[in-house]
């Protein structure tokens, strides 16, 4: 097309520029339509919980329309946030990610800045290792983990298994791998003369780190703690495993063992109890979206 | 004069030199001080229970006796390990694809429309990746309800008859992949988003000139120029696919008939529910050759890029 703009020369040159134009428009116009088609796709989940958890039972079992709310209710909401139980998944859930979200900064910020800054003999084969625990997935893991809890009850007497806070202890092997490749990154990329300069007015290594490297890498530092949060608040296998009381569960887990009773299926309250579930992430991508998006794709971006 | 300003000079230097040492030394203590939480962090609790695994695995199912690879010849005669074998494969490899192909088509289109648009699409388009998956995958549950089922209700109205979703061993190895390309397709989007904004766009203008067609200029320019990342994208979601739970979990269980079950469900149901811990270690042990494959692509991809930085 362009060739055909420069062979005919100057006077068809309007002409072409409209139906490039015009072509240009058309291309826009199907981007929409086909987006359209994938963003109902990707969002036809979360809107289904949210028409369910406006209905009363009632209304979910009647064969009307299920896509339509025809009396919409808070009491699916009312209930759920009125029952204690469920009140003590969420604080659990909360206290855990929010532990877990600390002991992960402070070891893999501290770690990433000996690793990245103060080489010392094995501090490269440790970085790749670092990455490589990051590959060792959950489901690897969980059964030598039971049978390590069940060691540590025989040998010291503290029962490990279903508390809530051995989730604590658990956690940091999913993120901490990942925050601390994150934070090497981070702090690679700071210019050797910073520091260099600290050290030379007199600054300890500690220093160095708190006063220069950590408000350097405050964007790193945040999208390494929003990943952090998000896979200790979605975590599913390990509360799975190691609790069962009901009162020593987290969301996931409380939501889909405790709301599920045998055969019933009491779909209101499920649905609501996961889009409140699902609401922190959610809250919290929406207004950083973009260190969410750093957080969570740096790894492989870096890699 | 000198005699007595040598020794001194030396000393000096000597001094010099082992505070120096010192110095060096107490740098590289600090360092490794620093780095030991990450350190024991990593060898308690996730190289020692990976070892920890191959020795369980090797135990008779009353734990008490050593038995070898016993365990995993038993595995291998069972009929159920060869299905977990093949729906493991089929599940995690086709929905990678799936998940590379929608990704990579939503990542054109989102590159296609302006850019003062792009931010607001792009967070739409998120938002399966950012629910947790255990509790966007009870939505899907629901979605596919036996009764009340509001994907029936709409096929339905086009006189097709109800689908039983998970109930169906067919069926329900669909859905279980169609959720994960849900939650996953997302990721591979915005890889490629970013992957794409890195072509130069005078290439694109180069290509038009030589009179290159759209579909041209995607496979000839945008391809080659995105294939590290989707060649990596592709392996770290191979990864974490294969290594998948929850979605399984809460969605069939492993059912009908273990027609669902994978490496990770499976060795929950044999290992936890069922009690027998020696083989639940196996089975799942019998995920660490194709994860340390893709690991060992992914590592050779790092450190090329490294050595070409």
């Amino acid at each position: 097309m362009a060739n055909a703009a420069i062979a005919t020369g100057a006077p068809s040159r309007p002409v072409k520029y409209r139906s490039m134009s015009h072509n240009r428009r058309w291309a826009m116009r199907w981007s929409y339509f086909f987006l359209i088609l994938f963003v109902v796709f990707f969002l036809t989940p979360p809107l289904y919980m949210l028409i369910t958890s406006l209905k009363s039972s009632s209304e979910i079992s009647a064969a009307t329309n299920p896509w339509w709310v025809y009396k919409p209710t808070l009491s699916n909401y009312e209930e759920l946030l009125g029952q204690n139980q469920y009140l003590i998944f969420f604080r659990n859930s909360a206290l855990v990610s929010v532990c877990v979200v600390i002991i992960t900064m402070v070891i893999s910020v501290t770690a990433a800045f000996a690793l990245a800054r103060m080489k010392f003999w094995g501090s490269a084969t440790l970085a790749t290792g670092v990455f490589l625990t990051y590959l060792v997935p959950d489901t690897l893991l969980f059964i030598p983990l039971f049978k390590m809890f069940a060691f540590v009850r025989d040998t010291t007497g503290i029962e490990l298994m279903n508390h809530w806070w051995t989730l604590i202890i658990i956690y940091p092997t999913l993120t901490v791998p990942f925050c601390t490749w994150i934070m090497i990154g981070y702090f690679a990329s700071i210019p050797k003369e910073l520091d260099e300069a600290a050290l030379i007015d007199g600054a300890s290594w500690m220093q160095t780190l708190t006063k220069i490297f950590i408000p350097v890498a405050i964007p790193g530092i945040i999208a390494a703690t929003i990943f952090a949060f998000t896979v200790s608040w979605a975590q599913f296998l390990y509360p799975l495993a190691f609790t069962t009381s009901t009162d020593q569960l987290v969301l996931p887990v409380g939501i889909v063992t405790t709301l599920i009773k045998g055969d019933v299926f009491n779909w209101g309250q499920i649905m609501t109890g996961a889009l409140l579930g699902a609401a922190p992430p959610l809250i919290i991508y929406a207004f950083l979206m973009d260190y969410y998006i750093a957080g969570l794709t740096a790894g492989a971006t870096k890699g | 004069m000198a005699d007595i300003a040598a020794p001194t000079a030396t000393a000096a230097a000597g001094n010099r030199r082992s505070s120096l040492h010192k110095l060096v030394q107490r740098k590289s203590t600090i360092a490794f001080l620093m780095a030991l939480p990450l350190i024991l962090l990593i060898a308690i609790l996730i190289v020692y229970p990976a070892g920890y695994a191959v020795y369980l695995a090797m135990l008779s199912k009353s734990m008490t006796k050593f038995v070898g690879l016993g365990t995993f010849e038993f595995i291998l005669k069972r009929q159920v390990f060869w299905d977990v074998v093949y729906q493991s494969c089929l599940f995690a490899i086709s929905a990678v694809i799936f998940k590379a192909i929608i990704g990579f088509i939503v990542a054109h289109l989102v590159h296609n429309i302006p850019l003062k648009g792009q931010r607001k699409w792009r967070g739409m388009l998120l938002v399966p990746w950012v629910i947790p998956p255990a509790m966007s995958t009870l939505a899907w549950l629901w979605l596919f309800d036996p009764s009340y089922s509001a994907f029936n209700w709409i096929l339905a109205h086009f006189g097709i008859g109800a689908i039983p979703w998970t109930g169906e061993a067919g069926w329900a190895r669909f859905c279980v992949i169609l959720v994960n390309i849900w939650a996953g397709a997302p990721f591979f989007m915005i890889m490629y988003l970013a992957a794409l904004k890195s072509v130069p766009e005078q290439l694109h203008e180069a290509a038009a000139i030589d009179g290159a067609s759209w579909l041209q200029r995607i496979w000839y320019v945008n391809l080659p120029m995105m294939r590290n990342i989707i060649a990596i994208t592709a392996l770290f979601s191979l990864i974490v696919t294969f290594a998948n739970f929850d979605i399984v979990r809460v969605l069939t269980a492993g059912g009908p008939l273990n027609a669902t079950h994978i490496f990770g469900t499976w060795s929950f149901k044999v290992g936890i529910e069922s009690g027998d811990i020696p083989q639940g270690a196996a089975v799942s042990l019998f995920m660490a050759p194709i994860l340390a494959i893709a690991a060992a692509f992914i590592l050779r991809d790092i450190s090329r890029r490294g050595s070409e930085v």
